[in-house]
């Protein structure tokens, strides 16, 4: 036990000497990375605000709103950036947020669907499955197609994972009533349900499934970072969204700061950096436009969101057809 | 004067008991039939088993309820009286200091002992590299650096050969009487017994008797240590 | 007693660590609490599979270790430094070792494909135990090694001296022996089985697969249902606990420690059959253990150029964190084994018993109102490997403990050797070769360690697993590759270093 007080007392002593204002963002893990968005955002916003910002780094997006729930109102967090649109009536519940008052359009599909008061959208994507072109030169072209065939997929578990949770939604606002059928049918070309993305889509790597829950970006960076075009993502009629979004915390003792972050974070100083650090679409399109080798988003008409408050009710209808079909 | 009263020791279904004296600066040999209990009998005294009933004293204090480090006791057993893995000097350093911080003249001391057992220069020594002889001396070297009134030897010289049994008991003998302590001495062989002189206590037929002449007692053996010499 | 003070300090350390954290969970806990009936399903899942694992990792050890036990070969030393590899990987990188082996595209697949026969799956139950039989194999086989080891030479001769067969030896001999030492190793396997989360869903094909440890996190953050995770976490307890009082029951348990002791020469096995038989052994299980960690390496090997340089940074926060662990660890541990108690080994056991989830939300929620937690993400993080490593340490280290105090505690009771010049004395320097080994398998344990718990990660201190999942996590799948192989090196070695360092030098 001594050396954790002694590590305590010389953090506490090193955390007095602060001076400048501080922004404290919670985000999830992957945000952080080296790789990852975390630190060229930091420097960028770092340069116009005058402060210091720091990321406090709590796993995913769940793991995120779970953290934030345990600390309450004596949470030192100003911003939460890194929570989708299917945790957001959680969020929301919790009272813990205070309206942005930011009013800004958005280069992102079904506004009326994402629209808030309480949180503000930085990126998004559409989850779709991804191939190899050369492993599968037809892949299945909807759904249906793809429970009725023989192709392999690996999927993620929806209570652990958030692309495993829009697949369930992808599949219940599809076909409503009709789901369990589509999981039924599933059933048999499920190779392995994973408990996360990065579990998944290394097994699809190594060769273990022929397509894999993932996102529409995904072949991008195949493409662009490791210049390999053999990767693609099949297109259905309709995909699900996922859209990340970011929240001011009421009991922020810097609102100010706070907003200037939250309008930073639609400006093109972080929106260039999103498509090739979080491989999501930004939801202000950068001035130089998406990087060479991005696809441009589908169109609209084949988006698909539950709004946030209906998530919860058809998540948990959608969870019992999901483990009744899986099941069997 | 080592005083035994009243003990009863019980072990499942056996039984001994000792009520009995040992004078100041006797040597005394412990002996009688095989699985009688003369080493349950040493274990009692040294402090390693609780008796029953009854009391051990030592010049009329009571020091049953004593751990065995503060009774006053040197201990030799069958085997296992070095630690292999600590060299010579340091298994003899440990009789004056157990925590082995000796000054100049406690390790002049260890280096003395060594010599007077005739072990002089084997300090440094793991006891893996000695004899079975000198590692009787080692044992012996420390009993004369821990200078304590009682000495207690369990069988310490089974292994060896006659004559150098009977080299070490002398070697026993001037380090019991350098100290001038009392000495305790189990043995299964009743020359060992002659050779060492002095008393001796028969344990058999569930009794630790007072110690008598071991002269008179192996000329005129009761019955029971008449079946045990085979006579 | 003053000899086991040490012993109650260190238990109450270990309890208050883990059933604090738990209670103040349930303290935190608002709402819900019910255990829902998909929970029970999930409990009846993981007790099958943990029962399953553990029965089959003793089944095929026992055969292996009498084959190490009385076989000379060369590598053979190295063989069992490897047989500790699996156990201190992080899962996704065995469980992608493993499919490199058995999956859909890898090389058993490939060979029955080419013999124009039907594929074999690796998805489902068979999957979840072939992974947990991959990781624990190699230790029920050390621990039963030991025990066979413990056997002295003597009694083989004996045997041969009046003619024993191979049979009778076994019945006379060795069967004891097993009886004392496989219920031990069985509860051993069966309780790192029930905390099983990432190997049972990557592997177990579907929902059916679903483990106690998956329905905490699914309370935990999808539920925020606090007092169901803290009762599932009550019911993985108890779990364990009731495995290891049904094997106090059934015997005493028997350590394992490094187990590279001269082989014993046996007569009775001097047979062309029992010698056909061990190689068999010895070369199935160096395969299956061998075959997969080569597929790791030479994928890690790929990817090395492309490891950023983060990871090497990481690669010190790991090694600083393991060394920092293994120090807390065996501190606790030995303190535990001078009690020589039965409770301080059921204490000990709690370590891995206890869902790491729950100990990491608790110790937040203990911490938080006080200091910031990412400024504990060191000795946290250090602290709670040490937790999960006691029990192995443990078992290690109590029966060299108990053999050093038969030998030489008369001697050393008689010397007044106390409190610490009995460490310094007698117990370090008899414990030296378990110690070395306890601290290695600690060391490598904590290496491997995701982490905690996300909850107090400090950014500035990412670990060499964490980065490894980053990398996963943002498509860099063979710098990630790459990361493993040095995290696999790294553990290793700290392993061998330590065990090494245990053996060098030692007086009989």
């Amino acid at each position: 036990m001594k050396p954790l007080f002694i590590a305590a007392g010389v953090f506490l002593a090193t955390q007095a000497t602060a001076e400048t204002s501080v922004l404290t963002v919670y985000t999830y893990d992957s945000f952080v990375a080296d790789w990852g968005p975390g630190p060229a955002v930091e420097a960028a916003f770092e340069e116009v605000c005058g402060c210091d910002l720091q990321f406090v780094a709590a796993g995913d997006g769940a793991a995120l709103l779970s953290r934030l729930r345990l600390e309450g109102a004596r949470s030192k967090a100003d911003v939460v950036l890194g929570l989708d649109t299917n945790l957001t009536a959680a969020a929301r519940d919790t009272g813990l947020f205070a309206p942005h008052g930011i009013e800004a359009e958005l280069d992102v599909p079904k506004p009326e669907a994402w629209r808030d008061a309480l949180f503000l959208p930085y990126d998004w994507g559409y989850f779709a499955f991804v191939h190899d072109r050369a492993r599968l030169p037809q892949p299945p072209a909807s759904l249906e197609e793809l429970a009725d065939s023989d192709v392999s997929i690996v999927i993620q578990d929806p209570r652990s994972s958030t692309p495993g949770l829009g697949l369930l939604l992808w599949v219940k606002a599809v076909h409503g009533d009709g789901a369990e059928a589509i999981w039924e049918g599933l059933s048999d070309n499920i190779v392995t349900v994973t408990p996360g993305w990065s579990e998944a889509y290394g097994l699809f790597g190594e060769g273990e499934a022929d397509m894999v829950l993932s996102y529409t970006t995904s072949p991008a960076y195949h493409r662009i970072a490791e210049e390999d075009d053999s990767k693609a993502a099949a297109i259905f009629p309709q995909h699900y969204m996922q859209i990340e979004v970011a929240g001011k915390l009421a009991s922020s003792e810097q609102p100010e700061l706070a907003e200037q972050f939250l309008s930073f974070m639609i400006s093109d100083a972080f929106q260039s950096i999103i498509p090739t650090t979080n491989w999501m679409y930004p939801v202000a399109m950068p001035e130089g436009g998406l990087p060479e080798g991005f696809d441009a988003p589908l169109t609209a008409d084949k988006a698909l969101l539950f709004a946030p408050g209906e998530v919860p009710a058809e998540r948990e209808t959608a969870l019992a057809e999901w483990l009744r079909a899986l099941s069997k | 004067m080592l005083t035994l009263e009243g003990v009863v020791i019980r072990q499942d279904a056996f039984e001994l008991r000792a009520d009995l004296d040992v004078p100041d600066g006797a040597r005394v040999s412990v002996i009688g039939p095989s699985g009688a209990g003369k080493t349950t009998l040493l274990n009692v005294i040294a402090g390693f088993f609780e008796p029953s009933a009854g009391r051990v004293l030592w010049d009329g204090r009571d020091i049953s309820r004593k751990p065995p480090g503060e009774r006053g006791i040197s201990l030799l057993f069958q085997d296992n009286n070095l630690f292999p893995h600590l060299t010579v000097a340091q298994n003899v350093g440990l009789g004056i200091d157990p925590g082995l911080r000796l000054t100049r003249d406690q390790k002049d001391r260890v280096a003395a002992a060594l010599e007077r057992v005739g072990l002089a220069g084997m300090g440094a020594r793991k006891p893996g590299q000695l004899s079975g002889g000198q590692q009787g001396r080692a044992g012996l070297a420390r009993i004369l650096v821990q200078g304590k009134p009682l000495i207690l030897l369990d069988e310490p010289f089974a292994a060896l050969g006659p004559a150098l049994r009977a080299e070490m008991l002398g070697l026993v003998e001037d380090v019991a009487s350098e100290i001038g302590a009392t000495l305790l001495m189990v043995s299964h062989d009743p020359g060992d017994a002659r050779r060492l002189g002095g008393l001796a206590i028969l344990v058999a037929e569930g009794r630790a008797e007072p110690p008598v002449e071991v002269a008179k007692l192996l000329e005129t053996p009761p019955p029971a240590l008449r079946d045990y010499l085979g006579h | 007693m003053t000899r086991s003070g040490p012993g109650w300090v260190a238990a109450g350390i270990v309890a208050a660590l883990i059933l604090g954290p738990l209670v103040a969970v349930f303290l935190r806990a608002e709402t819900g609490g019910r255990v829902l009936t998909s929970d029970w399903a999930a409990v009846r899942f993981t007790i099958l599979q943990a029962v399953l694992s553990a029965v089959l990792s003793i089944a095929l050890a026992i055969p292996v270790a009498r084959a190490l036990a009385r076989r000379a070969f060369w590598g053979r030393g190295i063989l069992i430094t490897l047989l500790g590899a699996p156990f201190i990987l992080p899962v996704i990188v065995a469980v992608l070792g493993l499919l490199a082996v058995f999956g859909r595209a890898g090389i058993v697949n490939t060979g029955l494909a080419w013999l124009g026969l039907p594929p074999v799956s690796i998805y489902g139950l068979q999957g979840v135990v072939l992974a947990h039989v991959f990781f624990n194999l190699p230790l029920a086989t050390r621990i039963i090694l030991q025990g066979w080891q413990g056997i002295p030479a003597e009694r083989f001769r004996l045997a041969a001296n009046l003619g024993l067969s191979g049979v009778q030896v076994a019945r006379v001999l060795e069967w004891p022996m097993l009886r004392a030492v496989v219920p031990g190793a069985l509860m051993v396997v069966f309780a790192i089985c029930l905390s099983s989360f990432a190997v049972a869903l990557t592997l177990g094909g579907g929902p059916r697969a679903t483990t106690v440890e998956l329905a905490i996190y699914q309370a935990f953050n999808f539920d925020f249902d606090l007092g169901r995770a803290a009762r599932l976490a009550v019911v993985q307890l108890v779990l364990a606990g009731s495995a290891a009082a049904v094997a106090f029951w059934a015997a005493v348990p028997a350590g394992f420690g490094a187990g590279l002791g001269r082989v014993v020469r046996r007569w009775e096995a001097e047979t062309w059959g029992a010698r056909a038989l061990d190689a068999t052994w010895i070369g199935l299980a160096a395969g299956f253990l061998i075959v997969p960690l080569a597929m790791i390496f030479l994928n890690g090997v790929n990817g090395l150029t492309q490891v950023p340089g983060v990871v090497w940074r990481a690669a010190g926060v790991s090694v600083a964190i393991a060394l920092i662990s293994t120090l807390l660890c065996i501190a606790l541990a030995l303190s535990l084994a001078m009690a020589r108690r039965g409770w301080a080994e059921v204490v000990a056991l709690m370590g891995i018993a206890v869902s790491p989830l729950v100990i990491g939300t608790g110790l937040f929620v203990i911490v938080n109102p006080w200091i910031d937690p990412t400024r504990l993400a060191v000795p946290v993080t250090a602290l709670v490997n040490a937790l999960m490593a006691l029990p192995f340490a443990m078992r290690v280290l109590a029966p060299d403990v108990a053999k050093a105090e038969a030998d030489f505690g008369r001697l050393a009771d008689a010397l007044s050797l106390r409190g610490w010049a009995r460490l310094r004395w007698l117990i370090l320097p008899r414990l030296r070769p378990a110690l070395g080994f306890s601290a290695g398998l600690a060391g490598a344990l904590s290496m491997g360690d995701l982490g905690v718990v996300a909850l107090f990660a400090d950014p500035d201190f990412a670990t060499l697993p964490l980065q490894m999942y980053r990398l996963m996590g943002a498509y860099r799948m063979e710098a990630a590759a790459g990361a493993g192989l040095i995290l696999l090196a790294l553990s290793l070695g700290i392993f061998w270093i330590f065990d090494r360092g245990g053996r060098g030098d030692v007086d009989a």
